[in-house]
């Protein structure tokens, strides 16, 4: 059987399930839009653990058990988990895989990285090569600032267009059999590079590659936007939403009655995140936490969920480059 | 890459996009970061002219007492920077608290504080000056410089 | 009381210009401290900034360009007094005491306090 269509694009034969997803997020997260909808807000960005990378660890382990408590699915029983966070060399994930003890995948996708392993996950799953992947990702607003902008005590100013590095981790349980909102379809997006060189403009330089991966979904599948009831990106934040909407308008296509970004749904505007929200778990907390409920519920049918990345180092910044991104895709209908 | 694609896609969404940006990129309230690092960096200097006139009255020469009042201020700022002030003050002040030597100070302690989980040596020794540095290399550089031509006139 | 009002008026004013070049310049907050410094240099060896210092006090000796003149100046004086070796001692001697200090007490700050991110 057939299953990839056009020229980046899979419909899954038998579609995975999503069995459960499990969220914890940082105090700025739990005092957002969408606070009640987490599974654990931590009292501060550090708890007990001796720093923020250790804490971001701990993140990740915990959701990845919390998803699977919820359908009392053992360790034992999950074929591989795919897993990745912003730091170098994936340094959260690894140290939170030494503790779960299973097959691993690690997945380096930026801000994409929720999208991109449940993309990869059913892939394994429909694909005959098992029975249960969890797919998860996390992202920690201070060891990324450390990492890639200033110390987190400097006196600096944050531009306008700037967006905020989520402290938040989710989970999503995939199964190959079994009841849950399903993945339908997925597009692997191609690395676009807009030129866009600042780094605080990281929204407005993924928006071409979501508009890229979402043409792209659009001329494989066959499905148009309207076939969704909503289609969201994962952080192109307030900026980066507009171009979007005018970019994919450039080839006839009208996605503002039913888009909306990730990265504008979880700050209130009183809590100044300037441009929106950004980081892998921008997108893994909405779509766990929020997303995959309603799903649940029947409150919405179908989502097609972009997940995008800005795959920039600080070296490659210092070094006068532009920034390349990547958008991947992944449907589920509940 | 921008035209590896078969059918150009990326040339189609990049094209003049570093326009569209700027059309519809949010500007930052200039009038108010103006009005802000005014009074704060003004307000700054006048903590260090009070500080200099203090060392005055304890006798030192004018001249003398600029160098303690220095380092009385780069206490300052070591100080609210350690205690996870002196980033509010610079989220609204801007070039306020960055340009007087307050900021300098902030500068050397934010990077050394943040990296002391990686150690005392390659942690805060070497993270120290990660932002600092510059203005040491090429104040000196300009020293040296100036020094050079003022030498070669005279 | 003139000497403070003159310090916030040139104080505040040295902070306007580092403002609008971080605001509408991509110069970021690091290129603009390098600028002040190398810009305070280079005013100093004009002979403009001491004339600036004479009339705004700590609004000049303050702002980071004050920290260029320092260097500058320290080094005329020590050409003046060794001749070419001045070249090279007169920099850092002249602001030793700020140096010192920056390194003492940014040591001290970062093992007695943690980042709150």
């Amino acid at each position: 059987m057939n299953k990839k269509h056009g020229k980046q694009s899979i419909i899954f034969g038998v579609p995975p399930a999503i069995a459960s997803t499990a969220t914890i997020v940082g105090p700025m997260e739990g005092e957002g839009l969408l606070g009640s909808y987490f599974d654990k807000v931590m009292e501060d960005n550090i708890g007990e653990h001796s720093s923020w990378e250790k804490c971001e660890s701990y993140m990740l382990e915990w959701v990845i058990n919390t998803a699977l408590n919820k359908t009392n699915v053992a360790a034992s029983d999950v074929d591989y988990i795919l897993a990745g966070d912003l730091l170098n060399q994936l340094m959260a994930t690894h140290f939170a895989m030494r503790n779960i003890n299973r097959p691993f995948i690690g997945i380096y996708g930026a801000c994409s990285t929720m999208a991109k392993s449940m993309l990869l996950g059913s892939i394994l799953l429909d694909g005959g090569f098992g029975e249960k992947v969890v797919a998860a990702c996390s992202s920690h607003h201070d060891a990324a600032e450390r990492q890639y902008r200033f110390p987190t005590e400097l006196g600096v100013q944050r531009p306008p267009m700037a967006q905020w590095t989520v402290t938040g981790a989710g989970a999503v349980l995939l199964t190959a059999t079994g009841d849950g909102p399903k993945i339908t379809a997925a597009t692997v997006g191609k690395i676009v590079d807009a030129g866009i060189k600042d780094p605080n403009a990281m929204g407005p330089a993924m928006a071409p590659a979501a508009a890229d991966t979402l043409w792209q979904h659009i001329q494989d599948t066959g499905r148009q936007p309207a076939y969704y009831d909503m289609i969201y990106t994962g952080d192109l934040g307030a900026v980066g939403k507009q171009l979007l909407i005018q970019l994919i308008q450039e080839k006839g296509i009208d996605i503002s009655a039913n888009y909306e970004d990730c990265g504008c749904m979880i700050y209130r505007e009183e809590q100044d995140p300037h441009s929106g929200a950004s980081g892998c778990g921008s997108s893994a907390v909405v779509m766990c936490g929020y997303l995959y409920p309603r799903l649940l519920a029947g409150k919405i049918k179908r989502i097609l969920l972009i997940g995008t990345g800005s795959l920039h180092s600080q070296t490659s910044y210092q070094q006068k480059e532009s920034i390349p991104c990547i958008a991947h895709a992944v449907a589920v209908e509940g | 890459m921008q035209d590896g694609s078969q059918s150009g896609n990326n040339e189609f969404w990049t094209q003049q996009y570093q326009q569209k940006v700027d059309k519809i990129k949010p500007k930052p309230p200039i009038a108010k970061n103006l009005f802000w690092a005014f009074v704060v960096g003004g307000l700054i200097c006048v903590l260090g002219q009070g500080i200099q006139d203090w060392f005055v009255c304890l006798g030192m020469a004018k001249k003398d007492a600029a160098a303690p009042t220095s380092a009385v201020m780069i206490f300052l700022g070591a100080f609210f920077t350690g205690i996870g002030v002196y980033d509010e003050l610079g989220r609204r002040a801007g070039a306020g608290s960055i340009v007087p030597i307050t900021g300098f100070a902030n500068s050397i302690v934010a990077p050394a504080m943040e990296f002391k989980r990686e150690g005392y040596v390659f942690g805060i020794g070497a993270k120290m000056f990660v932002i600092a540095g510059p203005v040491i290399v090429y104040g000196t550089v300009t020293a040296v410089t100036v020094g050079f031509i003022y030498w070669m006139l005279h | 009381m003139q000497t403070y009002l003159m310090a916030f008026l040139v104080g505040g004013l040295i902070c306007i210009v580092g403002q609008l070049l971080m605001d509408l310049t991509p110069l970021t907050p690091a290129h603009v401290l390098v600028v002040f410094v190398v810009a305070g240099g280079i005013l100093s060896g004009l002979g403009i900034y001491q004339p600036l210092v004479d009339i705004g006090g700590a609004g000049a000796t303050i702002p980071l360009p004050g920290f260029g003149h320092a260097l500058v100046s320290g080094t005329i004086e020590d050409v003046n007094k060794y001749g070419f070796l001045g070249i090279f001692s007169g920099a850092l001697r002249a602001t030793a005491t700020g140096l010192t200090a920056a390194v003492v007490f940014g040591f001290l700050a970062a093992v007695l306090f943690n980042p709150k991110g």
